[in-house]
């Protein structure tokens, strides 16, 4: 059978995200939510749905039991396709050996080459499941068809400041990349990785066996395919990407990047139409506010139940905020409830947690403190009546 | 279920006291409750009772029918066998597809009727909002002895009933037999109204429609089932939980606004049988520092700048700062501009509501600006 197809997508989601500290302990950092209703994979999954690109490896490692029941057939993305679709790529054994973990980014595409093969691409396109954009790969596609290049890299341009905790792509005037430097101390340029690759698939594929082979090799994009490739003077380009990209990476960058979506005229814009995010819609009937009930500058999902106060704060599905509740600059994720009197200031609460009568969660940000200090409630926890949660303290069990 | 069945619901009841509501479509496809459409209810009880073939019957207008349901999916009825079947009108040597009748209707999905393996029919509509598990339904007709189960609700005898609302009394005597049956009366002594939901054995379904049609009948109730209330063993089973019924406007008004207490809510939304709907992948309802939101339901998609009380609103609807939307219902893709003000009214989908305009109804006699119009 024919199965051909010009692009196939990888999707890199065995990350941990261990900066997300409980937020991730039991599941991967794509399956996060962000922005009430959607998880981070939502957005490489639709960018793939409206860039034409039916056929989705995702390459699961760490805690992928949420992360596989979430994404299913992908028909949720419109990937359930006669000839395409999403396509969960775990780590397996082959004849004659124990099989082995992905020991690097690279390595999960090495040890997938014969999926790849299948439908013999042009080019393979590598994403990350840990970022929040939307983006046309078809033009990173074009332009790298434009240029015959070997492999195109999406770059954002950052601050000079930021550069330093970025892979720099150094580039001549027609964008072709000259050098990579991972977290440069001292950045010549200042165009970021997106970890967002297009490849030649027939070149990528020599890489990863070569990559394979060498025992010293940490099998990873970054630190070996990219420089390797350099090295031998393939071509190498750098697409620059105008839009809105984040990484949500650890508590206080998924906080902001949350609460960047409150402001009046939100940098990233959810609320436009042609390039809506897909994701799976749960059963909940319209949310309620009630009488009494202050809900201002929020983000309210279906199935909530508000009889409180909502002020600079995001929820979820099925979220249920009691009488007297007060919650303010939080995020409390799907099915969690808030019971009376409670009091929730710059937190983020994982999903089914129950925070007990007059509870006092977080505080209010401190003007003199240098980083933000944002209380964590870890998944289904139960905080008795009366708790208290210290500003920027993370409850684990 | 305890017996194998099969469900069919008919979608295409006349319901001419909805107005310019159902000019456009079915009243199966009415807008309910901020996210569904009443056909939802129906086949949602269907499937959470394990139904897995279903058949909806259409006649006129069955365009935004068809489109919301598509192959079933949102209800896991787009199956390899069985699943969901749009029985769309069908003309006959004697009909022209336009039907006189549920009996007319059922005769010409004969060959749906044939085909389906279940022993046991479960037949509905789609004029009536509730949540049902129909297993009770079953275990009642089988243990009964039945040959035909209805389900019907108790109201208070002598309640005044609206003469064109199509209503159906039953006569139940102590063993829940039915004896008698009364259509549209003006005034009754009798307190059960059919949900004109039934539990038949298919082939003594099909003998009955072919048997009514013969004769010229080509109603269920005032046909089929009184002319034989005496020759067969037709049992009423109660239901106790919430009844919403689409009559007239006012009636579309007071079911949505019913959906806003919290024990009507909890009766139509039990964990246990969820209501499915073809989802929109509408962003969350964003609500911004000048909203003021009081005992309302809200939908996805929508932005809020304005005041909203006592409401029910679809998704997608943007309600402009200091506007004020009182004790009204708003349906999807509605557009309410800056300072207008709204009490007592329905706004079908696609409106739009210009600055500093003033629409005011009451509970009896709701304002409607049908679809896609401009006040």
């Amino acid at each position: 059978m024919n199965r051909k197809k010009k692009t196939v997508a990888m999707l890199l989601a065995g990350g941990q995200g261990s900066r997300l500290g409980v937020l991730t302990a039991k599941k991967a950092k794509p399956a996060v939510t962000y922005g009430g209703k959607y998880r981070i994979i939502d957005f490489p999954l639709s960018n793939c749905a409206h860039s034409g690109i039916d056929t989705v490896g995702v390459l699961t490692q760490y805690r992928p039991l949420e992360l596989n029941t979430y994404i299913g057939t992908g028909a949720p993305w419109d990937l359930d396709t006669l000839t395409g679709g999403a396509y969960i790529l775990p780590p397996f054994s082959r004849t004659g050996d124990a099989g082995e973990w992905y020991t690097g980014t690279a390595n999960a595409i090495y040890q997938n080459i014969g999926f790849v093969e299948q439908f013999d691409p042009d080019d393979v396109i590598v994403l990350s499941g840990d970022h929040i954009y939307k983006m046309n790969y078809k033009w990173l596609l074009d332009a790298h068809k434009e240029k015959d290049a070997d492999a195109t890299i999406a770059v954002i341009p950052v601050s000079m400041e930021e550069a330093t905790r970025f892979g720099i792509m150094n580039t001549d005037d027609d964008l072709r990349i000259t050098e990579f430097e991972e977290k440069p101390e001292h950045p010549k340029n200042n165009l970021a990785s997106m970890g967002v690759y297009a490849f030649k698939w027939s070149t990528l594929r020599k890489y990863l066996v070569a990559d394979a082979d060498d025992p010293a090799s940490s099998n990873d994009f970054g630190k070996n395919i990219i420089p390797a490739m350099l090295a031998n003077g393939e071509k190498l380009y750098a697409y620059e990407f105008g839009g809105y990209w984040k990484d949500v990476g650890t508590i206080e960058s998924l906080w902001d990047a949350n609460m960047e979506l409150l402001t009046p005229d939100p940098p990233f814009n959810l609320y436009d139409d042609p390039w809506r995010i897909f994701s799976r819609n749960p059963n909940s009937p319209p949310h309620y506010v009630a009488g009494g009930a202050v809900v201002r500058n929020a983000i309210v999902c279906e199935g909530c139940s508000i009889y409180g106060t909502v002020e600079n704060s995001i929820l979820s599905e099925s979220v249920v905020i009691e009488k007297g509740a007060v919650v303010k600059n939080s995020i409390i994720m799907s099915g969690t409830k808030i019971l009376a009197g409670s009091q929730i200031t710059m937190s983020i609460i994982d999903e089914e947690a129950v925070v007990g009568k007059n509870c006092v969660i977080g505080a209010p940000h401190d003007n003199d403190a240098e980083v933000k200090q944002i209380a964590v409630i870890g998944r289904e926890i139960h905080i008795p009546p009366g708790g208290r949660v210290a500003a920027g303290e993370e409850v684990r069990s | 279920m305890i017996r194998e069945a099969f469900g069919m619901i008919y979608a295409s009841e006349e319901m001419t006291n909805l107005r310019e509501l159902v000019d456009s479509r079915a009243v199966g496809a009415l807008p309910v409750g901020g996210k569904y459409r009443v056909l939802d209810f129906p086949l949602s009880n269907m499937v959470n009772s394990d139904i897995r073939n279903v058949g909806v019957i259409t006649s006129r207008n069955y365009n935004s029918l068809m489109d919301h349901l598509g192959s079933g999916k949102a209800w896991d009825l787009s199956r390899k066998s069985d699943g969901l079947f749009i029985l769309t009108p069908f003309s006959l040597r004697e009909n022209p597809g336009i039907y006189r009748g549920k009996v007319e209707a059922l005769r010409s999905s004969m060959d749906y009727i044939r085909r389906a393996k279940q022993e046991y029919v479960v037949l509905t509509g789609a004029t009536f909002v509730y949540n049902l598990n129909f297993d009770e339904m079953m275990r009642y007709h089988i243990e009964s002895g039945a040959d035909l189960t209805v389900l019907y609700r108790h109201t208070t005898p002598g309640t005044q009933l609206d003469s064109r609302a199509h209503e159906v009394l039953l006569d139940i005597d102590p063993s829940g037999r039915v004896t008698g049956l009364e259509v549209n009366p003006v005034l009754t002594s009798l307190g059960a109204h059919s949900l004109k939901t039934y539990i038949v054995r298919k082939d003594i379904l099909i003998y009955l429609v072919d048997d009514s049609y013969s004769k010229g009948e080509y109603k269920f109730s005032e046909g089929l089932l009184r002319s034989n209330l005496d020759r067969l063993r037709i049992m009423g089973f109660e239901h106790t939980g919430y009844v919403g019924a689409m009559r007239s406007v006012a009636s579309y008004y007071k079911v949505n606004m019913e959906f806003l207490r919290e024990d009507i809510r909890a009766a139509l939304f039990p964990a246990s049988h969820p209501i499915y709907t073809k989802t929109q992948d509408s962003v969350p309802t964003k609500y911004i520092s000048t909203a003021d939101t009081q005992s309302s339901l809200i939908a996805n998609g929508c932005v809020l700048e304005g005041r909203v009380e006592n409401s029910v609103i679809f998704r997608n609807v943007h309600v402009g700062k200091d506007a004020v939307i009182k004790d009204s219902i708003v349906l999807p893709n509605t557009v309410i501009a800056e300072g207008a003000e709204l009490d007592h009214v329905i706004l079908d989908k696609n409106v739009r509501v210009r600055a500093r305009s003033r629409l005011v109804g009451n509970a009896d006699f709701p304002v409607v600006i049908r679809k896609g119009g401009m006040v």
